[in-house]
This record gives structure tokens, C-alpha cells and sequence, in this order.
């Protein structure tokens, strides 16, 4: 999108507002200009798919994607429902807050899991993390998109949050097996994404592709956007592994010698509990965190078992059906 | 729910305040596969400090160095795919983001190579500025020749030539004057309005974000000064409004509302517009979003307007100034000729059938003839009767319903458009319309008939029975072995063999698309009587007789 005018909410004084209830246009800015692509984005998928459906993952960019999808759609209610593929290892705080969040905007929220291989005991100890998550991520969430007969599915998946995401296209083909092929991905064109489909066929949708993380964290600034309370820097009963801070919880298997202590952290990126480490931080506020991305130069999945599996491993997840 | 407890702290407030005004600026890298472009991104996303150490790491441990020496293979950095690695070469269009002080940018980093023009044209139909990689070791080569020309058939706002690899010249001020003049000349031929040129070494990390000692003989900016101060492409002010529709939002009986993005100049509250292709004017009510109404919104914003009169308007119609020039209007057609770049390996032929997008709009269209080919390599005009895969070329079409566009030179977002393979469903081309062309009354095709009852279906059955006995040909597809899934085609087939159809049936937005694909979907309004849609129909099947 070039530069032109738009109006910022955010710069609206007092004052202006008794004068005139209407909003004064000004200067576009980077967020104003991601914010309109990703609500044409939304729109668009809406207007030409039969049935979609958001992926919520309850993570920051669900958060941000789902702000904007009540912005494209208002002042209607959201005309799609939420799919959160749940592996049963989340954090207890994740649960409740998609709970209690979703409850709160009044969307239709849909749980899905795949009982029958949490029923036998999948796990990363005991399946390693590619096949867990090949089990309880990727076959669960293929299955509650078949389950639901969506066709469109958004996802808040970043191109900047690794490499094989940087060619991924904003409108996602998947074949009738919900697999990615790098090679038969369609061309995309200034803003004009083809959605046909033939039946069984299906498009994943990611309207947050442009973004960064750094422009998510000043969105959830600037609009006051609830997260969960975990991203936020608190004492954890935790331990150190190299780099990483790992929460002691009901999954925690303590390795020889390690010793759960008290930790100042919090969470970059949230996952399963297992396979998702923390950070050590003081950071307790969106502009401390801010700040501390800025100085901090480590990428944010880095504290994620899934993507240091082997070189190429999301692009391996991918072609399977990861989202 | 808890909502966060924001820092007090006003050195960082001003800091956040910068870091959220800053602005958007796209950029697409073009290059051959040897010029170094990836490098060059690397080094860019390197020196602006924009690359996590982990990600560093994973480059310096990686199987594969390029580079030479003990160097960091930089191009590690954006090549991405496990295919791409394997090959050495840059096979799709990559994303990549980084951000200083000032800007916000995203880079669509296109491969070179001969057989990818596709990408690169995809890299470029969203780019404000153009970086052609020029070898300064080799000279302007036909792919840099073939990058800059794709850039202006894309109106990419400016091109910025990267004479990279100077150290291979011992960073000699003739050979880069050599280079500049030449590529001056082709920018020139060309017609591009803004060009630069800048020598860098991208292994070295020279002129591209700093200023080394190697060439003091350049005094103009660095590659990212240049993108940092470059003039972002400034919608007029008084252009004229274009709006497509793209969603109608009904969420209760007491609001209407037309949502869309401005693809040009703006939109006031009050202010009188028309919807076409009917014609009808009345005024903007309301301009509505959810941080509240606005006054006025511009090119660029998603809004939704709510307008003072009820008149009907669907997806893909557009809403335009009502008091505008003639001129100031868009052409309204259903015939065009086209700058076509073509990206299936299937050619396109004249007299096949595709499908058209443009703006919000999707109409079935035909390719007429082609005017002419063009050889990328010489820019020469030739005969042809079929056009392959990375050819371009101009192309006379023909479509069902008319589209409402701009020339793409005046205007990227009207002008521009998609074609779509009906029955793989591939996106085969992408087409910049140059003109509308005179619609010849014998080769014009009328668009049947749907009419569109949802939940009537006496009065769908009274207008069957109305329609028979006026000596119109109809079908009712309210039939229960008819599927809600397949009325569009079923549709289709009943307008084929020369009746209009009729359905009772609640369809979803998408498929009304798909039928608004192949016909005029009439709508029984409530404060219509059924004789004015008779009326209207009868007058469409004496038309089409």
C-alpha cells in the first residue's frame, strides 16, 4: 500500500471529540497501513469462501488477528466461528483466558482435540516433538477443519517468524489432504487472491503475513488489546537450561541435579507447556517489553523444540499440514 | 479482564510515539541468480541490525558457504527453502521485514532467473521502489534489461539501480559512469519517471547501509538512505473516488452498510455518490468503522459506508463520485486490451475463456486477439498467436459483464487484474488494462438473468408461472435433488439453454458471487412489486432474443 491519509484513533484528543464525534483523517502510518491490509484481507475471504473459520491459538497474534476481524466486520458480530486445536499440554492461564476472552466479545469459540491419541498417552517424551505435534497439532486440526467442512481457514501465522514462512503466500493452497507444496502455490498480485476451489480442496488464510513482531506488540499497545498474563515477567518456580528458562510444572520431568529456584520470566512465544521455554525477564508491561525486544536479539520461536529439530523442520511440518 | 498498566516513562513514550508513526514503504529486489541480490538483502537486513543471533548462528553453522573465505555467506540469510539450497538459487518470492528510525520496510525479494518473470512481477505489483542489481563486473546484462522493464510495465513509482560488486573493479569510477549512462538511457526509453543509481559491494557491506572509504569519488546516498528518504507515492488529494464494494454487512434490520478499501481519492460524510454499474446517486450517511465514525476517509482506508438511500449494490459494484466530470469517472466496459504477463505453463490462447478478477469483481471473460507480443530482450513488437509461459504481451478482451477500471498507468488499483483458469482454477496471468475498446454491438455479450427470491416461494412460483405466460422461457430451481452446493451450476445450465433462472433457496454470499460471475442477479425488493421484476426480466429475455 503507498502512503496517503488515514485517520489514527489513537491521536485523538479530548477536545476534538466534544467538538465533533467524527474522526479527523491524518497521516497513514505502518500500523494503520498493516491494519487496512489485514481487514481487506478478512473481508475478502469472507465475502468468497463458503465456510471459514479463524484458528485461534490464544497467542498474541490470535489476539491481534481477532481485534481485527471485529474491526473488518463491525458493527456486525464475527461471521465466522474459532477453532482452537487444543493438544491438552496448554498452559492452565492459556485456557482460561481463551475462556474467559472469548466469552467476553461473545464469539462462537469451537475446542478441538485428538482424543484419541491423548487417550493413549501421546507425548513429546514419549513420541518426540515431531510426532507429537504431527499427532496432536497438525492431525487434530486437520481433522476439526474436516469435522467443521471449513473451507477458508485464517491463521495468524507471521512471514518474518521463520525462513519457509517468508515465501508463504497470503492465501495458503492446501490439497484435499490439507497438504502445503511449495511448488504449487498460486501467484499472488497486488491484493487480488484467487479463492476457487475445487470440493475437498481448502486455502489457509494469513491476513497478519506482513506483520512483524515488534509491529504486534506496538498494535497491542496502541489498541489496548488483552493478552494473556504469561507474556508478562513474574517469579517462576523454574529451572535453567541452557539458554532457556524452563516453568516447573505437572509435566516438568526434572533432569539429574536440577533444582527449581525462583526466576524472574516470562513467556516470548506460547505453545505446549513441555516444549515451550520461557525467558528471563523483568519485563512487566507492553512498553517493557517493547524495549526489551528491541535490545534483544534472539528470534522468538527460538524457544520452541519444534523449529531446532533439523534443518528445514517447519518446512517438513508444512508439506505435512502444519499451519 | 486485565489490561496492562503502561511505563510512565516519557523518554520511551517519545521513543514509542516515533516508532508508531513511522511509515510503510515496499520494495522488490530483482537480480540474476549470480548478481549477488540475496547477499545484498542480507546485507541490508545484517548492517541494520534486523537479523537475531540465533538466526546469525544457524548461517555460520550451516553446510553450504557461497561466500569464500571465512566471510559469512550472507545470501544463507533469505534463501529459504530446503529446494532452493540445494539448487544455490532463489526459486520463489521471498518476504523479508526490517525497520529503522524512520520506515517500516518490506522487502518481496524475486528470483532472476529467466523462467521466474512471473515472480518477479507478483514481487513487483506491490512495490514502490524497484531495486535492479546490476553486476558492475559484467555490465547491464539482458536480465537487468528484462527487471527494468518489468518495472515499468508494473508503474513501479521508482527503480533505484544497484551497481553492486564494485570490489571486482577495484572500485573504479569509469566503469560505474559506463553503467550509469547506459542504464540512464534505458530508463529514459523506457518513460520512467524517477531513477537513481548507486555502486555498492554488497560482500564488502559498501554503500549499502554505510559509507566505506573504497569510492570516494560517490557523494549520493547509501542503498538505505536512499529507501529511507525516497518520496513515498502520494495519492492526490483531488483524484477520484473509487470505492468497490467488497462486502455488504447487514448484522440487524436497521443497518446496511457497504464495506470496502478506497482504491482512490477519498470519501466524505454528505458527500453525493453514484453506484455502478446502476447509476443510481444518493449520499453518504455514515462513514463507519469501529474506532468510531469517520468524516472523511482516503485512498487506502477500510471503511464501511452506510448511505442515505436504500438502493441496491452488491459485491464487485463500485461506488464512485456522483458530481464527477465525465472524465473523472471510470471506464465502464466490457471491452479492453491489456498488458499481459502470462505465468502458466498452459499458453493462452485467443477465443479461450477465463476468469477475470478485478478490484472485488469476478466476470467470465474471453481473449479476443492478441495485439502483439513483446520480446523482453529487445523490446520489439511481433505477431503471435499464442502467448507462453513468461511471455508478455497485449491482449484484447472481452467480458460477460462490464468492469469498471482505470488505465493501470493512472491507476495501479483499478487497472490492474488476475486471470483465472475456470476449471484448474490456477491464477494463469496477471494483466494491466491499457484501454477500454468501442464494445462492437455483435460480438457484445448480454448477461442472462437470476432472479432471486430468498425465502418466497409462492412468489418465485407466481413469477414462473408470470414469466411462462409472457412467452419467456424460466426455470424454478427450487427442486429438492438440486443441492444448495450446486445451484450455481445448475443455474449456469439453465441460462445456457436460453431461460432465466429462478430460486426461492437461501444461497451464501459465495455463491451468489458465483452466479454474479456469469449473470445479473435481481433481487425481489420489499417494496417492489412483483410486475416491476416481470417487468425487468421480460425486458432482458426480448434483449437477448
Amino acid at each position: 500500500m503507498s502512503a496517503s491519509v488515514a485517520s489514527s484513533p489513537l491521536e485523538i484528543s479530548a477536545a476534538e471529540e466534544q467538538t465533533n464525534a467524527l474522526l479527523t483523517p491524518q497521516k497513514m502510518d505502518h500500523l494503520r497501513a498493516l491494519e487496512a491490509e489485514s481487514i481487506y484481507i478478512l473481508r475478502e475471504a469472507v465475502a468468497e469462501f463458503a465456510k471459514p473459520v479463524m484458528l485461534y491459538s490464544i497467542g498474541k497474534d490470535s489476539s491481534v488477528m481477532l481485534r481485527l476481524a471485529q474491526k473488518a466486520f463491525f458493527p456486525g458480530k464475527l461471521p465466522f466461528p474459532l477453532l482452537h486445536v487444543d493438544t491438552s499440554y496448554k498452559f492452565p492461564e492459556m485456557i482460561a483466558f481463551r475462556d474467559l476472552y472469548t466469552r467476553e466479545i461473545g464469539a462462537e469459540l469451537i475446542v478441538h482435540r485428538n482424543e484419541e491419541a491423548i487417550a493413549d498417552g501421546a507425548s513429546p517424551w514419549k513420541l518426540g516433538t515431531q510426532n507429537c505435534c504431527g499427532a496432536l497439532k497438525t492431525r487434530s486440526l486437520l481433522d476439526g477443519l474436516k469435522e467443521g467442512g471449513f473451507d477458508a481457514a485464517f491463521g495468524g501465522a507471521r512471514r518474518d517468524e521463520e525462513k519457509s514462512r517468508a515465501k508463504e503466500r497470503v492465501y495458503s493452497f492446501r490439497d484435499e489432504l490439507g497438504q502445503w507444496d511449495p511448488k504449487n502455490q498460486r501467484p499472488e498480485l497486488w491484493n487480488m487472491y484467487n479463492s476457487r476451489l475445487r470440493k475437498g480442496e481448502s486455502i489457509r488464510v494469513f491476513p497478519l503475513s506482513n506483520w512483524t513482531e515488534l509491529d504486534i506488540w506496538l498494535y497491542l499497545y496502541a489498541e489496548n488489546i488483552p493478552i494473556v498474563p504469561m507474556y508478562f515477567a513474574k517469579e517462576h518456580m523454574a529451572v535453567r537450561r541452557g539458554n532457556q528458562v524452563h516453568i516447573v510444572d505437572q509435566w516438568t520431568k526434572l533432569l539429574p541435579g536440577e533444582k527449581p529456584e525462583p526466576i524472574m520470566s516470562r513467556m516470548r512465544s506460547l505453545g505446549c507447556s513441555p516444549c515451550t521455554g520461557a525467558i528471563e525477564s523483568t519485563a512487566t508491561s507492553i512498553p517493557e517489553i517493547i524495549q526489551e525486544l528491541i535490545t534483544f536479539r534472539r528470534s522468538e520461536r527460538e524457544n520452541r523444540a519444534i523449529d531446532h529439530d533439523e534443518e528445514g523442520s517447519m518446512e517438513t511440518k508444512k508439506r505435512e499440514g502444519y499451519f | 479482564m486485565a489490561t496492562q498498566a503502561f511505563a510512565a516513562n516519557e523518554e520511551f513514550q517519545a521513543f514509542l510515539d516515533a516508532h508508531l508513526e513511522r511509515d510503510l514503504l515496499r520494495f522488490s529486489t530483482a537480480g540474476s541468480v549470480d548478481d549477488g541480490k540475496s547477499t545484498l538483502i542480507g546485507r541490508l537486513l545484517h548492517d541494520t541490525k534486523s537479523v537475531y543471533e540465533d538466526q546469525l548462528l544457524a548461517v555460520q553453522n550451516a553446510k553450504v558457504n557461497r561466500a569464500g573465505g571465512k566471510r559469512m555467506d550472507l545470501s544463507l540469510l533469505t534463501d529459504g527453502l530446503r529446494a532452493e539450497r540445494e539448487q544455490g538459487i532463489t526459486i520463489d518470492v521471498a518476504y523479508r521485514y526490517f525497520a529503522t528510525s524512520k520506515r517500516k520496510f518490506i522487502i518481496a525479494d524475486t528470483p532472476g532467473h529467466e523462467q521466474y518473470t512471473r515472480n518477479m512481477a507478483t514481487g513487483a505489483s506491490t512495490a514502490d521502489v524497484a531495486i535492479v542489481l546490476i553486476d558492475g563486473s559484467k555490465g547491464l546484462l539482458p536480465q537487468s534489461r528484462r527487471h527494468t522493464f518489468i518495472a515499468s510495465l508494473l508503474a513501479i513509482p521508482h527503480v533505484v539501480a544497484a551497481v553492486n560488486k564494485m570490489d571486482l573493479v577495484n572500485y573504479s569510477e569509469e566503469r560505474y559512469r559506463e553503467i550509469e549512462a547506459e542504464f540512464v538511457a534505458l530508463g529514459m526509453h523506457l518513460g520512467l519517471r524517477n531513477i537513481q543509481t548507486i555502486p555498492v559491494s554488497a560482500l564488502e557491506g559498501d554503500n549499502v547501509v554505510e559509507h566505506l572509504d573504497n569510492m570516494p569519488w560517490y557523494e549520493g546516498p547509501t542503498l538505505l538512505e536512499y529507501l529511507e528518504n525516497v518520496p513515498l507515492y502520494e495519492h492526490e488529494s483531488d483524484a477520484p473516488l473509487r470505492f468497490p464494494v467488497q462486502l455488504v454487512q447487514r448484522p440487524d434490520r436497521t443497518f446496511r452498510g457497504f464495506s470496502g478499501t478506497v482504491a482512490s481519492g477519498s470519501v466524505k460524510a454528505g458527500q453525493k455518490v453514484m453506484a455502478l454499474p446502476s447509476g443510481k446517486t444518493t449520499q453518504v450517511k455514515r462513514i463507519v468503522t469501529w474506532d468510531g465514525d469517520l468524516k472523511e476517509a482516503h485512498s487506502g482506508e477500510a471503511v464501511t459506508l452506510e448511505l442515505a438511500d436504500e438502493i441496491d449494490i452488491s459485491r464487485g459494484e463500485m461506488i464512485v463520485c456522483a458530481d464527477a466530470r465525465p472524465h473523472a469517472l471510470p471506464a465502464t466496459s466490457t471491452h479492453f486490451s491489456a498488458q499481459v504477463v502470462w505465468m502458466h505453463e498452459e499458453p493462452l490462447v485467443p477465443g479461450r475463456q477465463y476468469l477475470v478478477k478485478h478490484t472485488t469483481r469476478t466476470v467470465r471473460a474471453t481473449a479476443k486477439k492478441i495485439a502483439y507480443r513483446v520480446d523482453v530482450n529487445t523490446l520489439h513488437r511481433a505477431d503471435a498467436d499464442k502467448l507462453a509461459l513468461n511471455e508478455i504481451g497485449e491482449i484484447e478482451f472481452s467480458t460477460t459483464l462490464p468492469l469498471f477500471f482505470d488505465p493501470y498507468r493512472e491507476r495501479r488499483a483499478t487497472g490492474a487484474l488476475i486471470l483465472i483458469d475456470p476449471i484448474s482454477n490456477a491464477t494463469v496471468g496477471a494483466a494491466m488494462i491499457t484501454q477500454a475498446l468501442k464494445e462492437e454491438a455483435a460480438e457484445q455479450e448480454s448477461a442472462p438473468r437470476f432472479a432471486y427470491l430468498p425465502g418466497e416461494h409462492a412468489v418465485a412460483q407466481q413469477l414462473l408461472n408470470e414469466l411462462q405466460n409472457s412467452g419467456a422461457n424460466a426455470v424454478l430451481l427450487d427442486d429438492a435433488y438440486i443441492s444448495t452446493e450446486a445451484l450455481p451450476a445448475a443455474a449456469r445450465a439453465v441460462q445456457l439453454a436460453g431461460a432465466v433462472a429462478i430460486t426461492s433457496r437461501e444461497l451464501h454470499e459465495s455463491s451468489l458471487a458465483d452466479i454474479r460471475i456469469f449473470s445479473r442477479v435481481t433481487r425481489l425488493k420489499s417494496n417492489q412489486s412483483l410486475s416491476a421484476m416481470i417487468a425487468l426480466l421480460n425486458a432482458d429475455a426480448k434483449e437477448n432474443a
